[in-house]
């Protein structure tokens, strides 16, 4: 996938150089791409003076990054313990069945990533489902398509 | 301006207490995130629109608040007018015009609005009549829901930063350090170690720098609470972080705060940045020789970094692992320096007590938990939300007085406590006096004040794996017994809830929890058996009808169970579009029929059934 990488700078620019911003960094490589593009993180490594080894091993390690590309909604279920009880397996199973994808994946057309994150704090609405930036809470089944149209 | 000293502090607090006196009528509008969801920015849009049509555009900032979280988010967006404390649910931008009308301009109250009580269906007008809020002592939540959670002068009109000055100017470090000791104050975000304590052995231990590190990772799946109070009162965490600061000797400061909490992060960083514009953040505080600086660290979802070791490697940018603690944080934490590392939950507390006094504080709760802890009731209970109550109160009264007890008249089962390293209490255990020490008694921890209430139509068995399948995916992989013990529990729970456990796996599962709890290099570890432990001593039958009878008695295990349509289906076909598996056929007003074999017992079916026409047996 071809990106314009010329936004990177203007990052690294907010920071210090040092590894102490290499999280905050690759969280707004990540918001600006949806994901850490191989080459930003070679930029990354070079900026900041950290090595590739450990850039990369910080962005396997938490759940925030990703180093595939994802579509271009982002629906995570939440699958916090208030939303578990109140039905989130239900929710996620039938957001699978209707995208025809799992949870992790794209689908084909590069329109949704289905994801399932643990707790998004939002318990007293459960079960909850974050479209884009959008939270909807107390979500019923008969809701779940109408989700997916959400634009 | 700028904040020099006190008397430019008691300045801005005047002003504040004037306008304030000037404009007691007031729209409070709920903009936490809960209430954002459900529409509450479009309310402020449309009060602020009301406002200028009724010639009142000039005063819309003394009159439209948008407040912090009251905890009530289910029900928002929620609208309260001072100062009579009506209190409007579900309000919608047409309701605004009737609101500012009737109820601001003149003193009507609206009715379809009011919070209906779930236990006779009687309309409640007041704030504070209503159960939800009633039994509740505000400490930590002091200010969330009464005051614009992002401006300053608003927090400084509330006695804001005067806890500050008094430490400041009255109290040495060790006096600041004593007085939060016997305050009892213990740390809320799960340990329960005396604050003043730690306060005291990190300031006494000499180095060059020493860190204070605002704990806001809550990773606890079900705990709200320290979003809550990070988006509605910032300051009162940074008025809390300085005066640590302060205590310990600190001249530099972190909040590390989960990346998923975007409100939380934009309202720290907006109210350190007015700390720093005024001058109390930076050199020389209100002209004291203190001076401190805050930053913030974005979490970047990690349970593991919620414990401290790991929490401080994740601050420096590097991965979050923990180290053996034979040393502990508090001595050599972050850049190997004495680091103060306390919940925000502990801090926000810290100005009222420095305030008031450690005999008032103390004199709230029970003897060895003294104060308030702040719970997030949700789960299957009527009246879901933050509620800040004090130490030593019971669970039946959070659950039935204050919850309003259990959702559709079902009956209770069990509460969870303290997240994925607490456990589930059973109906015996309801008189509980709720505390630290009773807690850890039970088998559970208060953890940060997650309690999750569970119907009979919740499967103890499944929450057990629940909880393992999470801290499988966060164990960090570091130590054998937390990532491969933790694992083969997993897979036992699995088999179980798939119908093929066998009588010896519970004595398996029990030996293998103790080996992980003694093997573990963190708590994520220590405590992962916990939820796996109290459900098999308090459920011990579940899990037997799970293995002996190959049922599962809540009809949750998909394996154990099967859906039928019963006769008094009427035929709506209101199942038929939802099951996504083609599974029920059935005609218009003819009862419907589920094919077995196509069936995945995903439950779609019976969500949508408004006629209870489906059976799981």
């Amino acid at each position: 996938m071809k990106h314009n990488f010329d936004n990177l700078n203007l990052i690294f620019d907010k920071y210090p150089k040092t590894q102490e911003s290499l999280i905050a960094v690759l969280q707004d490589i990540q918001k600006e791409y949806q994901y850490l593009p191989c080459e930003a993180l070679e930029q990354t490594s070079e900026v900041l003076d950290v090595p590739l080894s450990k850039v990369f091993s910080v962005s396997t390690f938490y759940n925030s990054f990703s180093l595939t590309a994802k579509g271009d909604k982002v629906i995570k279920i939440c699958t916090g313990t208030a939303c578990h009880i109140r039905g989130a397996k239900l929710l996620q199973d039938q957001l699978e069945n209707h995208l025809s994808i799992k949870a992790g994946e794209t689908t084909e057309d590069m329109k949704f990533t289905l994801e399932v994150v643990a707790c998004v704090g939002a318990c007293a609405m459960a079960p909850v489902v974050v479209v884009g930036e959008k939270y909807h809470g107390s979500v019923k089944v008969s809701k779940v398509k109408k989700l997916v149209k959400a634009k | 301006m700028t904040i020099k000293n006190v008397k430019d502090l008691n300045k801005i607090r005047k002003t504040s207490l004037a306008t304030q006196k000037k404009h007691p009528k007031k729209v409070l509008v709920c903009c936490g995130t809960g209430c954002i969801a459900n529409g509450a920015l479009k309310i402020v849009d449309s009060v602020r629109d009301g406002l200028e049509k009724r010639n009142l555009k000039d005063v819309t900032v003394e009159i439209l608040k948008e407040t912090g979280c009251h905890g009530f988010c289910e029900l928002g967006p929620l609208v309260i007018i001072e100062p009579q404390e009506t209190f409007y649910t579900k309000v919608k931008p047409k309701h605004i015009e009737d609101i500012l009308d009737k109820s601001f301009l003149d003193n009507e109250v609206i009715e379809p609005l009011l919070f209906t009580n779930p236990v006779d269906g009687s309309k409640i007008t007041k704030y504070n009549d209503i159960s939800f809020f009633k039994h509740q002592q505000r400490i930590a939540l002091r200010n969330l829901g009464k005051i614009s959670a992002h401006d300053m002068n608003e927090y400084i009109g509330v006695d804001g930063y005067q806890a500050l000055a008094k430490v400041l100017f009255e109290m040495t470090p060790d006096e600041v350090i004593g007085e939060v000791t016997k305050s009892g104050l213990r740390g809320r975000g799960g340990g329960g170690f005396s604050a003043g304590r730690k306060w005291k052995i990190c300031k006494d231990i000499k180095a060059d720098k020493h860190y204070v590190i605002c704990n806001g990772d809550e990773g606890d799946p079900g705990a709200f609470m320290d979003r809550s109070i990070m988006e509605g009162d910032p300051h009162g965490v940074l008025e809390g972080m300085m005066i640590a600061a302060y205590a310990i000797g600190a001249k530099e400061g972190y909040i590390y705060v989960r990346d998923e909490y975007p409100l939380a992060v934009k309202h720290l960083e907006k109210a350190i940045l007015d700390c720093e514009r005024t001058g109390l953040l930076g050199e020389n505080i209100l002209g004291s020789d203190f001076s401190f600086t805050i930053k913030i660290a974005r979490g970047a979802g990690a349970f593991v970094c919620g414990e401290s070791s790991a929490l401080m490697k994740s601050v420096a940018g590097e991965v979050g692992e923990p180290r053996a603690k034979y040393v502990r944080s508090v001595v050599k934490g972050l850049y190997d320096e004495p680091t103060v590392l306390n919940n925000v939950e502990t801090l926000v507390n810290v100005p009222t007590i420095i305030r008031k006094g450690a005999d008032w504080y103390s004199s709230i709760g029970t003897k060895k938990s003294t104060g308030t802890q702040v719970f997030s009731l949700v789960g299957k209970v009527r009246n879901t939300g933050l509620i800040e109550v004090p130490m030593g109160i019971t669970l039946r009264e959070i659950i039935f007085d204050i919850g309003g007890g259990i959702l559709d008249d079902r009956p209770f089962k069990a509460v969870q406590t303290g997240g994925p390293s607490g456990g589930c209490i059973p109906e015996s255990m309801l008189d509980l006096p709720v505390d630290f020490d009773s807690l850890t008694e039970v088998g559970s921890m208060m953890g940060s004040g997650g309690l999750i209430v569970m119907d009979d139509k919740t499967c103890i068995v499944d929450i057990a794996k629940y909880f393992l399948e999470f801290l499988v995916e966060e164990s960090c992989g570091k130590c054998t017994p937390c990532c491969e013990g933790l694992y083969q529990l997993l897979k036992i729970v699995e088999r179980i809830c798939a119908g093929k456990g066998v009588e010896a796996d519970i004595e398996k599962m029990e030996r293998l929890s103790e080996n992980i709890m003694l093997g573990s290099l963190c708590g994520l570890g220590k405590s992962g058996p916990n939820p796996l432990m109290s459900t098999l001593k308090y459920f011990k039958d579940e899990y037997i009808a799970h293995i002996k009878d190959k049922k599962c008695p809540a009809g949750v295990c998909p394996e154990l169970i099967t859906y039928e349509i019963l006769d008094n289906c009427t035929g709506c076909m209101a199942c038929i579009p939802a099951c996504g598996y083609d599974a029920i056929e059935g005609k218009k007003k003819e009862v419907h029929v589920i094919t077995q074999d196509k069936c995945t017992k995903c439950g779609a079916c019976y969500a949508v059934c408004n006629f209870d026409s489906i059976l799981v047996s």
